[in-house]
Formats: structure tokens, C-alpha cells, sequence
């Protein structure tokens, strides 16, 4: 299969100009003959579902979620990047596209990236418009912070919780278009399946989580903008409710699964405390800018530290090693997300954790907090440090904080071409749930722009491409496709609530999380990943012979949601797995541990895996077929990634 | 740590529901409530019993997913989400008692999960900026003095969970309802539609079932995220000069 990424030809500062000006444009009477469904609500789905319903278009929108308000963007806590160049401090569009690239460690498209670093500065207008309470200077203009990655201060923020003002924003947006009877919310249902007529996505099947019932919509696009999926990890930071299943149901109807294996393992996370723990709760990566992060230089010192028998503060500073200072002088506190991540796990690997599982580095505010004084840390972060006190019970004004890395984001996702459509004609995929924009590792307060830059600027433009091509005649839900979907989840939820086994779903799905952290996490090898997929296998075949499902169809029941969700994070696995030992170099968020420079840092293989990784689902049990995309570097070179 | 839960069971929204005892034991203080509801409902799947369904989803206090009538208050003792609540503010041998939100304007789906649409409803009326996407001016045209985005802010935090009206005698929602009026009035942005947004949100507000306010303060004393009752009073403050010199009677 040729995947064409359908990149516009010419310069890169023209390319979107140019291809908004020859795309086609469906006239605003005719927009209304068309319906539209957008699975999820979070920044990409309630942005794209309010957009196009402004345009005129019918908009369907589903979330599981009891409110498109609770969808897990509003999680999202350090910000949002944009190149307005407001600081004067030598931003612009290229320099925001030069270190999303750079950042990805050279496996993005170049083409998506600019077009993302251009419309980033129209997304701040539009949330300000409407009533985004971002952060603001004395003079009453925005206020700006850094992050990792980038050397400029170009990320907007509303405190520790941008994610939920933007939502909210969008969630506004959408309320209106409800309002106006051009959008129908269905909350509490969930996606099962995608139906294809004729080659073209036409349509999907759900379910009615408060009633069990089963129910077919038909429109003329699908839109998918259902998040990643790190759960697959059991332990992560995303939402008890963020799941695969939209993303992986499409994928078995012919939408190609690309680059799976690129997860990110965000460095500054509250560590796990024990056996009982359900999810991972981030600190904001904003904190590494005032935050320092140190271990003590010997493990003498960690093993004291793990008994309990000095404090943090008993340490000197002679006997403190704030590694990522020492191993990078430039960028400091500041390096990317998953450099910070692997220098934390070395120094623990050494022995010089500081927690009691040794799982764990410290992030000091002390001599910020000497510094700034108290008020001026508790006004940038007072949020963060209230929830870390909550949680773990300590002070992080008295003690520093303890962190360790954990699943946070996943930059693979399903496969799109420049007008963000899978393979499948009809089929869109937006935001987290696309692969395009990030590559191997996607910077800090990036993934909110990208959601809204796929939602409010790009969909927008690039479905009237597609459907001003469509007849305007609905496909009935009465068609045999629509049937055949629905009689195959009946038959499904069917088996799921017959095996009546002996083991709970949460047994699977922590037994993959652990298989996952373990062999498919951090650090992966040969040996492991191969190791990792006989495990996979035989826990797939044990979940289809022995799980316990409770209850019936009919009514709400979070059993058979959950099993739905596992039953397929547990195939995603396996293909993540493939796709990890596939790919033969390390980049970015996948780091195999036998290529590597001499100093530890990832070491790329440029002439044999520059391209994306895109599989195709060939069948139950067979090996899913990898597809090819070449990436062409225009504009950026590629060089070794060097922070120092 | 060994309790004793005292749980709301109730099939679906139809079912007249009651409370059921249950044990559970080697909770660590570590944990957080729902991790050790989800303890409880390990053990019943074991079983093959229906476990406890509860509305719990993000788990960092964010999403306003999660609910709970704890021991008489929402979100128990403290002003928390529940997800957010730890087990160390219990005592080993302690008896717990959960319950759903209750309130005419959410009714119980099943066990501890109600309906809190209503909310979405009340946002549709005219929580909003009457924008549509592009064509709007240059972020830095609107300079907003500090002290007024700041307050915008705090009434933004709103998380929508409902613990106002569970709190509330009354089953109020003015303390949501005003958060969202305020952080728009406070705004320039919210100028334009600020009189009709007022009339229209507080009539499907009351279109709900939600009660009248009596000044109690209970809303803000629980609030998770602590909005002031200073919301409700500009609300009023709205509503009745929009009323006033509304148009629309």
C-alpha cells in the first residue's frame, strides 16, 4: 500500500495557504445535507464539533463521559505553546516548527509540524475570545513561562490548570451550537464499532452506557478524537476511562496503526506507593522551571535517606548531584520530556533513589523558594503543591518533592495524511488519537495545541475537501454494514458476558501493565520485547477462556465497559510490542537499549528508519502487515539531538 | 486499616434502593477513597457480585467526574474531590457511609451515580461568548487588568461536580450557575451578552428543579475548589439589573 501523506508541493511557510485556496468548499446551503460525527469531546473533538457546527454542518458528538466538560484534556495542567512572540525574546512560527521537530527527534512531518507552529497563534485569540482566563501581567497583556525543549517563553497559562480553561472554552463553544440545535450531544455512550459502506466510513455503532442498548448512526464522516492510549500501561496518567477502543475498532476496519511503540514516559510524576494504586497523578512539567532536580551523589547517602534516617535537607549541596545541570549545561532542568525521564531512571538504577522502593528523584524548590520568596512560588504553582500534599502527605514548601517518570502521552496513534483522514476515506482522526505532529516525543504544552489546532483550524477547512465529493444522500441504518456491525458487538458483548471465568478484568489488565512497563517501557531490548509477546499472547488467550464479567447487557454496568476496554488494550499491546522490536534504532520515547551513544543518549539510524511505521490489521491472529511512510526532511537537517 | 462501609444500593432509576453493610480490611492509609472502593469491589467480582457503580474518572481532582455523600458531607470530610481524599483521614474500625448526591435536579442512575445533566442544560441556556471560530482580534487587544482576570479566574475553576447542591438544604445550584455567570460579567469579553446570559441562565436553573438560595454558605464550605459566595451575590446583582431593564419580559 502507498501511504501518501499528501503533502502540498512548494515552500513550507505556503503550503497550508496554498492548499486552504484549492481545496474545495461546500456552499453554506448545501453544508446542512451533511452530518458529521465526532467521537470524544475533549480539545479536539468539542473544538471540531463546534466548528463545524457553526459552519452549518450536523453535528452528532458522543462522549462515555457523563459531560463533554469531563473529557481528560481538562487534566492538561502547565499550558499551551503558541509563537506569538509576545516576550521579544526571538520566537516565531519557524523557531516553534524547528524545536517541535528537533523535539520529535526527526520522526514527524515536516509539513504537519509547520502548519501547527502556524495556526498556533490563532488558537490564543480565539480562547481569549472566549473568556479563557489565561494568566496576565500587571499591564493587563498575557503572561508567558517556558518549558522544556525550547528556549524561548512562548507557552501560555491559566495556573496549573490550562487543560481545563481551554476545555471549558471549547465545551462553551459546543454548548452553544447544542443550544442552537446544530449539535446533538449523546453522553454516556461509548463507540464500538466504525461501519464502512462502499469503502467509505459511513457510520458508527454504540452503546448506551445507562441502558445497554445498542445503537447505529449514520452520517457522511466520522471523526475521531478519542485520546491515546496509555492505560494499555494499566498505570499512567490519563483517566480511569481513557481507552483504545474507538481508535483499536477502526484499526480492524482497515484504518492503519501507526508508529504504536512511540509512548511518552513523563519525568516529573508523584511516585507509586504500592500495589493498591490506580493511576499516576503528574506534577507539571511548568515546575522544572523553578524546581531543581538533584540525588544525592553516593548511595550510602540514598540508603540513609530510604531508612529514614536523614532528611532531605540534611544533605550539603557538596554532596547533591543535580544530574541534569551537570550532564546539560544549556537546557539544565528544561531538557525534553523523555531525556529528563531516562537520566532519572539511570541515577535509580545506580542505587541513588531516595524514596523507600527507590523508585524516586527529588524536585527542590529551596532555593527558589530563597530566591522568590514563599508567596511568589505558591502564585505560579500554590495548585500543584496543595495536590502534592494531598497525596502524599508531605509539605513540598519544607521538604522537596519526590518524582519518578510514568506513562503519560502517546505520540503513535491512528494514521492520517495532511487532511487529517486515515487510509479510510471518511475517517478522520484528530488530536492525541492521530500519530502526525509529534513524532518520537512530543514537547511540553503541545499537546493542547495540537488538539485545537487539528479542531478549530484544520477540520474545519479540510472536510469540506472531502464531502463537497459526497452525494448528499444518508446512507440508511437499515443498510446490511450497519446490521452486520451491530450483530457482531451483540454477538461480542455476548461472549464476554458468558465465559463467567474466575479472574477480574482489573487481573488482566494490571498483569499487561506490568508486562508493559517492564519490557515495552522505559527501556526496551530484543530480548525483552520477544519475551514481552509470548507473555501478551497467552494472557489474551487467557482472558478470552477466564475472565469474570458480572451483570447483564441491559443495564449500567462498568464491568462490561471495562472488559470492552481491556479486551483490546491487550491486542494494542501486542502490536506495540512488534512495532518496538521492529524498529531497530532508539528515538525519542523509544529507547532500545542496544543503540545507544556513548554517553546514553538515543541513538537514531537515519538511512534505515526515517519513516512512520504504519500497520494494517490482516485478520484475528495473524501478524498485522507494516506499511511504509518515507519522512522527507526539507527544511530541517538531522543531526545527533544535543541539549548540552 | 479494617472498616465498615455502609453503601447506597439502588439497581437503576426506577428501583426504590437501599443501604448494604460491607467489610473490607488491609486498607493502607496510603490509599486513596476510590482506591479503596475499588478494594471492595474486587473482592465482590470475585464473588461474581455486582460491584458498587460510582462516577470516578480523571482521579486528580480535576474532571468533576467523581461524587460521594461521605459520612453527611460531599466528597467527605474534607473540602476535596473524593478522589483526592485519603484514606489517612480515617480511622481503623471507622463505620463510612456512602451515598449518591441527593437532589430533585440529579436523579440516581444506579447505586452512588446520578444524572448531572441538568448542569450541561443550564450551560447551554448562555454560558458563553457568542463567538464563532476565527475572526476574532489579536489576543493582546483585550488587556485585562491583573486583579480582574485573577478574580475571573477563581470563579473559572468551577469543576462542575455538584457537591454545591448536594451540600446545599435546598438543593441550590447557585453557586455553580453564578461562577459561570461571574467569570463572564468580571470579563470584557462577557460584556456584550452579559444581561440575557444572566435571565436565561438562572430560568433554566430554575426550569431544573433546582431550590432558592438561603445564604447557609454550606455550597462554599464544601466546594472542592473553593468558589466564594461573593459568585452568588454578583449573581443576583445581574440578574436583577438585567431583569430590570430587560427587553425580554
Amino acid at each position: 500500500m502507498i501511504l501518501d501523506s499528501k503533502i502540498p508541493a512548494g515552500p513550507i511557510a505556503e503550503k497550508w495557504t496554498k492548499h486552504k485556496f484549492n481545496m474545495k468548499l461546500v456552499n453554506p446551503a448545501n453544508k446542512r445535507k451533511y452530518d458529521v460525527i465526532v467521537v470524544g469531546t475533549g480539545l479536539a473533538g468539542a473544538s471540531a464539533a463546534a466548528s463545524l457546527a457553526e459552519l452549518g454542518y450536523n453535528v452528532k458528538a458522543f462522549c462515555f463521559q457523563d459531560s463533554p466538560r469531563r473529557a481528560h484534556s481538562i487534566a492538561a495542567q502547565g499550558g499551551i505553546n503558541a509563537a506569538k512572540n509576545y516576550q521579544n525574546d526571538g520566537d516565531s512560527i519557524y523557531r516553534l516548527f524547528y524545536d517541535t521537530v528537533k523535539g520529535g527527534d526527526y520522526r514527524a512531518r515536516e509539513g504537519n509540524v509547520y502548519r501547527l507552529a502556524e495556526v498556533s497563534v490563532n488558537i490564543i485569540d480565539q480562547c481569549v475570545a472566549q473568556g479563557v482566563p489565561f494568566a496576565r501581567e500587571y499591564g493587563g497583556l498575557l503572561a508567558n513561562r517556558s518549558f522544556g525543549g525550547a528556549q524561548v517563553s512562548r507557552t501560555f497559562y491559566a495556573r496549573g490548570q490550562t487543560g481545563q480553561q481551554l476545555l471549558l472554552g471549547a465545551y462553551s463553544a459546543l454548548s452553544r451550537q447544542v443550544a442552537n440545535g446544530k449539535v446533538k450531544l449523546y453522553p454516556r455512550t461509548e463507540m464500538m464499532d466504525i461501519v464502512n459502506v462502499e469503502g467509505k466510513t459511513r457510520g458508527i455503532i454504540t452503546r448506551n452506557l445507562i441502558t445497554g442498548a445498542i445503537e447505529k448512526h449514520s452520517a457522511h464522516a466520522v471523526l475521531l478524537c478519542t485520546g491515546g492510549y496509555g492505560n494499555v500501561f494499566f498505570l499512567s496518567t490519563n483517566a480511569m476511562g481513557s481507552n483504545v477502543t474507538a481508535a483499536w475498532r477502526a484499526h480492524k476496519k482497515g484504518a492503519l496503526f501507526a508508529n504504536p511503540c512511540y509512548t511518552q514516559i513523563h519525568p516529573t510524576c508523584i511516585p507509586v506507593s504500592g500495589d493498591h494504586q490506580s493511576k499516576l497523578t503528574l506534577m507539571s512539567e511548568s515546575l522544572r522551571n523553578d524546581g531543581r532536580v538533584w540525588v544525592p551523589k553516593t548511595v550510602e547517602l540514598a540508603q540513609k535517606l530510604r531508612k529514614k534516617e536523614i532528611k532531605p535537607s540534611d544533605i550539603k549541596d557538596e554532596d547533591r548531584d543535580y544530574y541534569l545541570e551537570r550532564r546539560y549545561p544549556s537546557f539544565g532542568n528544561l531538557v525534553p520530556r523523555d531525556v529528563a525521564s531516562r537520566n532519572a531512571k539511570y541515577v535509580c538504577d545506580e542505587g541513588r533513589g531516595v524514596n523507600e522502593t527507590g523508585e524516586a528523584v527529588f524536585l527542590d524548590f529551596r532555593d527558589a523558594i530563597q530566591r522568590d520568596g514563599e508567596d511568589l512560588v505558591r502564585s505560579k504553582y500554590g495548585n500543584l503543591f496543595d495536590m502534592y500534599q494531598q497525596i502524599t502527605g508531605d509539605n513540598p514548601y519544607k521538604q522537596p518533592m519526590m518524582i519518578y517518570p510514568a506513562v503519560h502521552y502517546t505520540m503513535g496513534g491512528l494514521w492520517v495524511d495532511y487532511n487529517l483522514m486515515t487510509n479510510v476515506p471518511g475517517l478522520y482522526a484528530l488530536g492525541e488519537a492521530n500519530f502526525s505532529d509529534h513524532g518520537a516525543n512530543r514537547l511540553g504544552a503541545s499537546a493542547l495545541m495540537q488538539g485545537l489546532a487539528d479542531g478549530y483550524f484544520v477540520i474545519p477547512y479540510t472536510i469540506g475537501d472531502y464531502l463537497a465529493g459526497m452525494p448528499y444522500d444518508k446512507v440508511s441504518t437499515d443498510h446490511p454494514e450497519f446490521q452486520k456491525a451491530e450483530k457482531e458487538i451483540k454477538d461480542k458483548i455476548q461472549k464476554l458476558l458468558t465465559i463467567n471465568g474466575s479472574k477480574t478484568i482489573d487481573h488482566f489488565h494490571k498483569r499487561l501493565g506490568k508486562i508493559m512497563w517492564e519490557y515495552c517501557g522505559m527501556a526496551r531490548t530484543a530480548e525483552g520485547l520477544q519475551k514481552a509477546k509470548g507473555m501478551i499472547k497467552e494472557l489474551k488467550a487467557e482472558f478470552w477462556k477466564d475472565v469474570k464479567v458480572i451483570g447483564t447487557n441491559d443495564e449500567l454496568n462498568q464491568s462490561l465497559e471495562k472488559a470492552h476496554r481491556v479486551a483490546d488494550f491487550i491486542e494494542l499491546g501486542e502490536l506495540m510490542v512488534d512495532d518496538a522490536l521492529h524498529r531497530n534504532e532508539s528515538c525519542g520515547g523509544h529507547f532500545r537499549e542496544e543503540y545507544q551513544t556513548e554517553d546514553g543518549e538515543a541513538l537514531r539510524d537515519d538511512e534505515n528508519f526515517a519513516y512512520v511505521g504504519a500497520w494494517k490489521f490482516v485478520g484475528e491472529g495473524v501478524e498485522e502487515e507494516l506499511h511504509k511512510e518515507e519522512l522527507k526532511f526539507e527544511e530541517v537537517k538531522l543531526t545527533q539531538r544535543s541539549y548540552k | 486499616m479494617n472498616l465498615t462501609l455502609k453503601i447506597w444500593r439502588q439497581k437503576n432509576h426506577k428501583d426504590k434502593g437501599g443501604f448494604v453493610d460491607y467489610k473490607v480490611s488491609g486498607i493502607s492509609t496510603d490509599m486513596s477513597f476510590l482506591e479503596m472502593l475499588d478494594v471492595l469491589n474486587e473482592q465482590l467480582s470475585e464473588k461474581g457480585e455486582d460491584p458498587v457503580h460510582f462516577d470516578h474518572d480523571c482521579r486528580e481532582g480535576i474532571c468533576g467526574m467523581c461524587s460521594l455523600y461521605i459520612n453527611g458531607h460531599p466528597h467527605g470530610p474534607q473540602q476535596t474531590t473524593t478522589c483526592q481524599l485519603h484514606m489517612r483521614s480515617f480511622a481503623d474500625g471507622d463505620t463510612i457511609t456512602i451515598e449518591p448526591w441527593r437532589a430533585a435536579g440529579f436523579p440516581v442512575m444506579k447505586d452512588l451515580i446520578t444524572d448531572r445533566s441538568a448542569f450541561d442544560r443550564i450551560q447551554q441556556a448562555g454560558g458563553y461568548v457568542s463567538v464563532n471560530t476565527g475572526g476574532v482580534p489579536d489576543a493582546n487587544e483585550i488587556p485585562i487588568p491583573k486583579l480582574i482576570a485573577d478574580e475571573a479566574f477563581d470563579a473559572a475553576t468551577c469543576i462542575g461536580c455538584g457537591a454545591c447542591v448536594a451540600a446545599c438544604k435546598n438543593a441550590s445550584a447557585m453557586l455553580f450557575v453564578s461562577a459561570k455567570i461571574s467569570q463572564l460579567a468580571l470579563l470584557p469579553q462577557g460584556q456584550v451578552e452579559r444581561k440575557e446570559r444572566a435571565e436565561k441562565m438562572v430560568a433554566q436553573m430554575d426550569a431544573e428543579g433546582f431550590g432558592a438560595c438561603t445564604n447557609t454558605g454550606a455550597c462554599s464550605a464544601e466546594c472542592p475548589k473553593g468558589i466564594s459566595l461573593t459568585n452568588i451575590a454578583r449573581m443576583n446583582r445581574e440578574y436583577f439589573s438585567a431583569v430590570v431593564s430587560s427587553e425580554n419580559t
